[in-house]
């Protein structure tokens, strides 16, 4: 199994946040790229919009398949990387750096304490099918 | 087969480019034989079996009494008096019941699924590759949809130039016992040509590039082959078949629809099974749709009243709860 970047926090929904300053962050992990295949469109929300906590924020496809995509945290989305408008490979080619797909103003600091470290989504993935 | 090896893009490049190939064992073979082989099969298919000359293959669909499609399959006369039919896997125990329903007696047929294996390979370095592995000039130079008996790799099996892809390329049909061993040839004599092994995936956006049916989406027990743009397989006056009556009476009435490719202008992917819309009213839905790596826009298929099949027509497609905007255009969306 791959390993995953220790710096990041998961999400069972196979997201990943990381901590800057007072925003997250968020992308999908390489477990999800992998899952999904070619990424061919990303639908997110504008900048402005509020998220919730574990609800669908956007969507996600690939060639084969559309996912939906879950806010690790609620809070305002104060970025969207528009790279991906033009170029949704970068999520297949760089999930954790040029593939990111939000930046999240969190509502509730608290929130992220649920998240998983990289450890522990290692031991989650472990209980998954396949 | 699974549904990508490599990547979806990646497989469906190299086939437009270079060579792919592809395990498609699941596919139906039936062979029929015998004299009355060919009238037994011209009976229960659209297009006219009868003037199909020995190593020659044609594309048809079966219907039932009521003119809808069954199965669509490759005929192919093996020899005079033996007849392959190709049907689709998830129908083979359809059409081996209908056949067996319908084939009197005196036409021994025997349902070879099992024990043939099916390798396709597709692509422009297709003939290099086969060259490479000493194929004869018989096979190299085998017209499109024509087959032969012949040696691939020590293995005495059926080659075909048909195909699924848009491409030109050989489809193989050898003993399952044999499948590796070609397989394996066929990889390695392709490594010099850029060959790369193909999924379910990339099989589906290179057929809808070209315009090629899926069952179970582009055509099914509900629609027939005059909606479905299949009417130049449908040969009224050849001898009869099971579902001419009724198509004829379809033909007369006059379409109410058809099955009309479309690309997306707004952004967004069609998925089978979303809703085509037009003027904030459901019209249709959306029987194939992806995005095509080829002609690199989002594609599709679905069936539309005849009033919105003209190519320009503006359509929406319903994503999600968002109408995005989307056109009839000309199909195929790919020719080589």
């Amino acid at each position: 199994m791959a390993t995953y970047p220790r710096n990041l926090q998961y999400t069972r929904e196979h997201e990943w946040a990381r901590i800057e300053n007072d925003v997250i962050r968020v992308g999908i992990t390489a477990y999800a790229v992998e899952q999904l295949g070619d990424v061919t469109l990303v639908d997110m929300p504008a900048p402005g919009e509020d998220v919730q906590a574990h609800e669908r924020f956007g969507d996600i496809e690939s060639v084969k398949t559309v996912s939906e995509l879950f806010a690790p945290v609620s809070g305002e989305v104060v970025e969207v990387n528009a790279d991906l408008e033009s170029s949704p490979e970068l999520v297949n080619e760089n999930p954790y750096e040029e593939g990111w797909l939000v930046i999240i103003r969190p509502s509730d600091q608290a929130e992220l304490e649920g998240l998983m470290d990289a450890a522990k989504y290692e031991e989650y993935l472990g209980t998954l099918d396949g | 087969m699974p549904i990508q090896y490599e990547g979806i893009k990646k497989e469906h490049e190299a086939v437009r480019t270079r060579a792919g190939l592809f395990d498609v064992s699941h596919m139906g073979e039936i062979l029929v034989e015998g004299p009355q082989a060919v009238a037994a099969i011209d009976r229960l298919v659209t297009n006219d079996v009868s003037k199909l000359a020995t190593g020659k293959a044609l594309y048809t669909v079966c219907c039932n009494e009521q003119g809808y499609i069954l199965d669509d399959l490759i005929v192919y006369r093996l020899e005079d008096e033996k007849i392959l039919v190709v049907c689709n896997a998830s129908n083979r125990d359809k059409i081996v019941g209908h056949f067996a329903k319908n084939l009197s007696l005196g036409t021994p047929w025997n349902d070879v699924s099992d024990a043939w294996a099916l390798l396709a390979l597709q692509g422009p370095n297709a003939v290099a590759v086969m060259k490479d592995l000493g194929a004869p000039t018989s096979l190299l130079e085998l017209p499109y949809f024509s087959v032969t008996r012949t040696s691939v790799a020590g293995v005495d099996l059926w080659a075909a130039r048909t195909g699924y892809t848009g491409e030109d390329g050989f489809e193989l049909f050898c003993g399952s016992e044999d499948a590796v061993t070609v397989w394996r040839a066929l990889l390695e004599a392709g490594q010099a040509h850029g060959l790369q092994p193909v999924g379910l995936g990339a099989r589906d956006t290179l057929r809808l590039e070209a315009r090629l049916m899926l069952y179970g989406n582009d055509i099914t027990e509900e629609t027939h082959p005059l909606e479905a743009g299949l009417g130049w397989v449908v040969k009224f006056g050849a001898g009869d078949f099971v579902g001419r009556d009724a198509l004829r009476a379809i033909k007369a009435a006059g379409l109410e629809r058809k099955l009309v490719g479309f690309e997306m202008v707004g952004r967004g992917i069609a998925r089978h099974g979303y809703p085509i819309v037009a003027r904030g009213e459901a019209v249709g839905e959306v029987t194939s749709g992806s995005p095509g790596p080829t002609v690199g826009r989002n594609i599709g298929l679905g069936y539309v009243p005849l009033a919105l099949a003209k190519v320009g027509t503006a359509l929406g497609i319903e994503i999600r709860g968002k109408v995005v905007d989307a056109v009839v255009v000309r199909t195929p969306f790919y020719k080589r």
